[in-house]
């Protein structure tokens, strides 16, 4: 299967295999106007299936969606048909207006205009908590 | 600086230490400190009605020879309106020169916080945290073993859901050797977080049992909390299980000369009444503490703002 290499864009590369669509609707990618191609269950290297997103246009990615729903994700933008830049997404520290907190309790459900930070409070178990009420995500 | 208190963890080992000392230095020497506040100004907003825990911010405020402001209630205040906490917090720092806060929303404290500009106590923030009652706890402890190491502590009751039990194990949990005795029925354990975050992580030991009688003769402190019926899924398991948690002086006959019982306050019927009398009960003594530990936390903001 084939897609035309991007000249000028985005590929995010080395998506956990079926978390492709997931990444592509969290990153509002839906809304772009350019070609967007998702590439599901395609052969990596080291012999092991990962998705692809490839993005015809030079856009400004939200890094830390893509470091919460999948850590280790590589984003390479492209210029004039080469990588310019090469970066692997680890966690964030802090996610700001990624989630909403689901305690129905939480001053976030009530309070207008507050932003939804979560505080990462244990990278091993991939655990990020409401800075306000600290339930976890 | 400015600086508020949210969570008990937002003060250090050392702050601890130092706020126990200037209330004991307090009750010690009230005239010494019954100037210190005059002409700054309390002011107590309660989003929802806690008579106790305001007055105890109300006494201890006018004990520093400082005033109160504070909302009438919640119903007719700006809250009902629909203005935020953000907002509220930003116009009452135009009045008083410290803010006491009870939210029914957890994390109410820190939106507070972050947009007033004189220092916010949490007085209550829902569920979450209630730092002023561990002071109140700690105090009580120091004053009836005058230490923390050492001392086997049970919790009984609510454990899932009790606030105040979440934040006593945070802070006991910074002294040497301390060790838990988790008191409670199968519904409302201690949730696994606290274990592995709090306990776990550093090396505090503990045991998990449902029989208080069992538990009592280990104990140097016991912590006695409410169980609600609300926590519980059906009405026969609350009835099953209510009477174990109930604290007779039958249930005290194995425990320990010096135990403190202590217990946050209202009771309902969790302590019976026929306790109050045992010189073990601490639990009066601890609503003291806390008007105490409110004036020393008092007096430390306001000097840290630059405000005394
Ligand atoms: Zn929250």
């Amino acid at each position: 299967m084939n897609i035309e290499p991007i000249v000028n864009g985005v590929v995010i590369d080395h998506i956990t295999a079926g978390q492709g669509m997931r990444l592509y609707e969290l990153l509002g990618l839906d809304k772009l106007d350019c070609s967007v191609a998702v590439i599901k269950n395609a052969m990596g290297k080291r012999g092991l299936r990962k998705d692809i997103i490839k993005i015809d246009q030079e856009i400004d990615l939200d890094l830390d969606v893509i470091g919460y729903a999948d850590p280790g994700v590589t984003v390479n933008f492209i210029k004039d048909g080469k990588v310019a830049e090469k970066r692997t997404i680890d966690m964030p520290e802090k996610l700001v207006d990624v989630i909403k907190c689901r305690n129905p309790r939480c001053i976030t459900g009530t309070e207008q205009e507050l932003r939804h930070i979560f505080i990462l409070t244990d990278r091993k178990n991939k655990v990020y908590r409401c800075m306000y009420c600290e339930t976890q995500a | 600086m400015k600086r508020s208190l949210i969570d008990i963890v937002d003060l250090s080992t050392q702050e601890l230490d130092e706020l126990i000392a200037c209330a004991k230095d307090i009750m010690a020497h009230p005239e010494k400190y019954s100037e210190i506040c005059h002409g700054k100004k309390l002011a107590t907003l309660f989003f929802e009605p806690s008579t106790r825990t305001r007055m105890s911010f109300e006494a201890a405020m006018y004990e520093l020879g400082g005033n109160v402001i504070s909302m009438s209630s919640a119903a007719s205040s700006s809250a009902a309106k629909g203005e935020s906490v953000a907002d509220t917090a930003r116009v009452i720092s135009c009045y008083a020169d410290i803010i006491a806060m009870r939210h029914p929303k957890e994390g109410a404290a820190l939106v507070a916080a972050n947009n007033a500009s004189v220092p916010v106590i949490n007085a209550g923030d829902g569920g979450h945290c209630h730092p002023t009652q561990t002071l109140a706890d700690l105090l009580t402890i120091d004053i009836q073993k005058g230490r923390f190491s050492g001392l086997t502590v049970g919790l009984c009751g609510d454990l899932k859901f009790g606030r105040t039990v979440h934040s006593l194990i945070n802070a006991l949990s910074r002294y040497e050797d301390v060790r838990f005795v988790l008191i409670s029925p199968e519904e409302l354990r201690l949730p696994d977080y606290v274990k592995t975050d709090v306990l776990e992580a550093r090396g505090i030991a503990y045991e998990e049992t449902a029989d208080l009688e069992g538990a009592m003769p280990s104990l140097d402190i016991l912590y006695m909390t409410r169980v609600q019926k609300e926590r519980f899924f059906n009405e026969e398991d609350y009835l099953r299980l209510k009477d174990s948690y109930i604290l007779t002086p039958a249930k005290l006959a194995g425990a320990k000369k010096d135990l403190a019982i202590l217990h946050p306050l209202p009771r309902v019927n969790e302590i019976s009444v026929a306790v109050d009398d045992d010189p073990r009960a601490c639990y009066f003594k601890q609503v003291l503490c806390g008007k105490f530990m409110r004036e020393a936390l008092i007096i430390k903001l306001l000097k840290e703002a630059g405000t005394i």
